[in-house]
């Protein structure tokens, strides 16, 4: 179904100056931005990416600074988010949360995503026993529920960030590798694969530089909804106590951390719980917009996966 | 039918190998002696020997795996390190309390879908689809565990009107047990609830662009009439395919939502099992729930195929 863009390019557009053309995506590419609201919440997604970066740049605090004889204050304008029960300050750890939770999800949907991907690509690509032997793993995979599976994972590597990434990784393989294996078959049968094949091209080019760039789109929007996903699992990992260990800032555990305090002091829940719920909505929202933009066909395939990942 | 049922069943059973090979390998990734692992830091080595013995753990990998399938296919998932008491036993015990959260959170969502997600198609771009949008954009985004601590500080803390947890079985207080059930069930269901109802709303369209739609309006039948017995018959049939996954994050997020409220369910034993390295328990827990999940999913499978005769004559 993927369309060949590469040989439905207009002359005219191929003839131009690399600058003008980039100038002209770049207009359109803000053209749509503006008339896209959802598309804005990449903002809120961008300032969490800068805060995670530059972190100890724009933290009040260091984040495992404690101060016994300041614990568990509410907010002051030292403290925006109060402190926790050792005293530490609240923002600090939030923000210094952001890295843990960008990185956990950013890399378990890479590997998983990679994996996944490659996966689909040879299945539909060779056909035969090679799809069955996939397939198989792939409903193998699907059989568990997903978080249960990561539980498992976890269970048998021992609690830690690293281990909790590589169960997410695990768990978001079969999701890639259907949606992949999907796109491809229909990719596979487009004239410009038999064009590729007819004039001898290495079967390894034509799997990654003909049919994976044209099976992207619905691959990058399938990621903004799985790291919301991976997110979400990877702090509620924490939250059980099986992935970051104290004393990390992390989102999860400073709510369980909180958890303790809800009777005297509920707002210590606000920081990290507003952190979560913020990165994401925007992440859903931007994978919503993205996914009318780029693959408005795919929006069935993504919503079913998405359900999946449940 | 029969032959469709037979066919996915067979189709299921190398998948059915496969699950429980993984979970059988589930120990064997843990670096260390299995058998010193099944019994504890503090066993001694003439238990760990008898083990050794009893399970074959001496014996090579595939022949291992053969024993411990056989002995599971017989109900014999081990023994419990902690509790001292069979694996099968313990989730047994604890299988009521799980079955009683998760079934009333899926009635929950349900109730609440279904008016929702037939309002919002009806009403496309109505005031109430923009509300029902948001909610299912923020329910989603919010996970159960906060939803759950917060309602427990609104509803418990704050307000006093639900306990903030523990549990009291229905035949012994039915009115507590409801009581206790109340939140729980709202922190479960909520996030199902918007998936569901965007559900309903995406195949109602689709139903009420249908020509049998359009033949009911004719025959003069009102619009309530042809949307909520015409067209919602038709646009449940998706939804059931989404129930089945649903057993599985509801499974998943029923193991949070025992543990925030402190619910004696499988859950808590899975999470208080894994920290406390009671291997046995983990690995029967894992094995009954992927082999639930699969069951629920064959069972929709099947519902379809008898409501839509199409899937079943499909032999592709």
């Amino acid at each position: 179904m993927a369309t060949p863009t590469g040989f439905q390019e207009k002359p005219e557009t191929i003839a131009q100056p690399p600058a003008a053309r980039a100038a002209q995506w770049m207009g359109r590419a803000w053209h749509t931005f503006v008339r896209d609201p959802r598309l804005w919440f990449g903002i809120i997604l961008l300032l969490f990416i800068v805060a995670a970066i530059f972190a100890p740049f724009v933290s009040p605090y260091p984040p495992l600074l404690y101060h016994p004889a300041l614990s568990a204050q509410g907010p002051t304008l030292a403290h925006p988010l109060g402190t926790d029960g050792l005293g530490r300050d609240q923002l600090s750890r939030v923000i210094y949360g952001t890295r843990i939770s960008l990185t956990v999800g950013i890399a378990s949907i890479l590997v998983g995503g990679l994996c996944g991907t490659l996966l689909g690509i040879v299945g539909a690509y060779f056909r035969g026993w090679v799809d069955q032997l996939i397939i198989m793993i792939v409903d193998t995979l699907l059989s568990f529920p997903s978080l249960i599976l990561a539980l498992a994972i976890v269970a048998a590597l021992g609690p830690s960030l690293i281990n909790v990434t590589i169960a997410l990784a695990i768990v978001r393989i079969p999701i890639y590798a259907r949606l992949a294996r999907g796109q491809t078959l229909q990719a596979a049968t487009q004239d410009y694969v038999t064009a590729a094949v007819l004039s001898g091209t290495r079967t390894r080019k034509i799997m990654f530089r003909h049919i994976l760039p044209n099976i992207f789109s619905p691959l990058l929007v399938q990621s903004t909804i799985s790291i919301s996903f991976a997110i979400l699992d990877e702090s509620t990992l924490s939250f059980l106590g099986l992935g970051a260990q104290p004393p990390t800032p992390e989102w999860g555990s400073m709510i369980s951390d909180a958890q303790v305090y809800l009777n005297s002091d509920p707002w210590m829940l606000l920081g990290p719980a507003l952190a979560i719920v913020l990165i994401v909505l925007s992440l859903n929202i931007l994978g919503d917009a993205l996914r009318d933009h780029l693959d408005p066909r795919s929006r069935d395939i993504t919503r079913m996966s998405a359900l999946m990942q449940e | 039918m029969l032959r469709y049922i037979l066919r996915r069943i067979l189709f299921m059973l190398p998948v059915a190998l496969l699950v429980s090979f993984l979970t059988f390998m589930m120990v064997h990734l843990i670096p260390g002696d299995p058998a010193r692992i099944l019994l504890g830091e503090y066993a001694t080595p003439q238990t760990v020997a008898a083990l050794d013995q009893q399970l074959g753990l001496n014996k090579p990998l595939p022949v291992q795996f053969g024993l411990w399938l056989w002995q599971a296919v017989q109900g014999n998932l081990g023994q419990s390190i902690q509790l001292g008491q069979p694996v099968l036993q313990a989730i047994q015990q604890r299988l009521p309390v799980t079955a009683e959260l998760g079934v009333a959170a899926l009635l929950y969502s349900l109730i609440l879908a279904i008016p929702l997600g037939v309002y919002s198609a009806t009403h496309r771009n109505s005031l109430g689809d923009w509300l029902a949008n948001v909610f299912s954009l923020f329910s989603t985004a919010i996970p159960n565990f906060v939803l759950g601590l917060a309602l427990i500080f609104f509803f418990a803390v704050d307000l006093r009107i639900f306990p903030p947890g523990g549990y009291v079985p229905f035949n012994q207080d039915a009115l507590a047990n409801i009581q206790d059930l109340i939140l729980p069930m709202i922190t479960l269901g909520t996030a199902v609830v918007a998936v569901n109802m965007r559900q309903i709303r995406a195949s109602m369209i689709e139903a009420l662009g249908q020509d049998y739609v359009q033949t009911a309006r004719a025959k003069g039948l009102s619009e309530r009439r042809v949307s909520y017995v015409h067209a919602l018959k038709n646009a449940m049939l998706p939804v059931l395919t989404i129930i089945g996954l649903q057993v599985g994050s509801i499974l998943a997020g029923a193991f949070i939502v025992e543990t925030i409220f402190l619910w004696p369910g499988i859950g808590q034993l899975t999470i208080m099992s894994i920290l406390s390295k009671d291997y046995p328990v983990v690995q029967g827990v894992v094995l009954l729930s992927a082999f639930s999940y699969m069951a629920a999913n064959l069972l929709i499978d099947i519902l379809y195929a008898a409501f839509d005769p199409r899937i079943r004559l499909d032999n592709s």
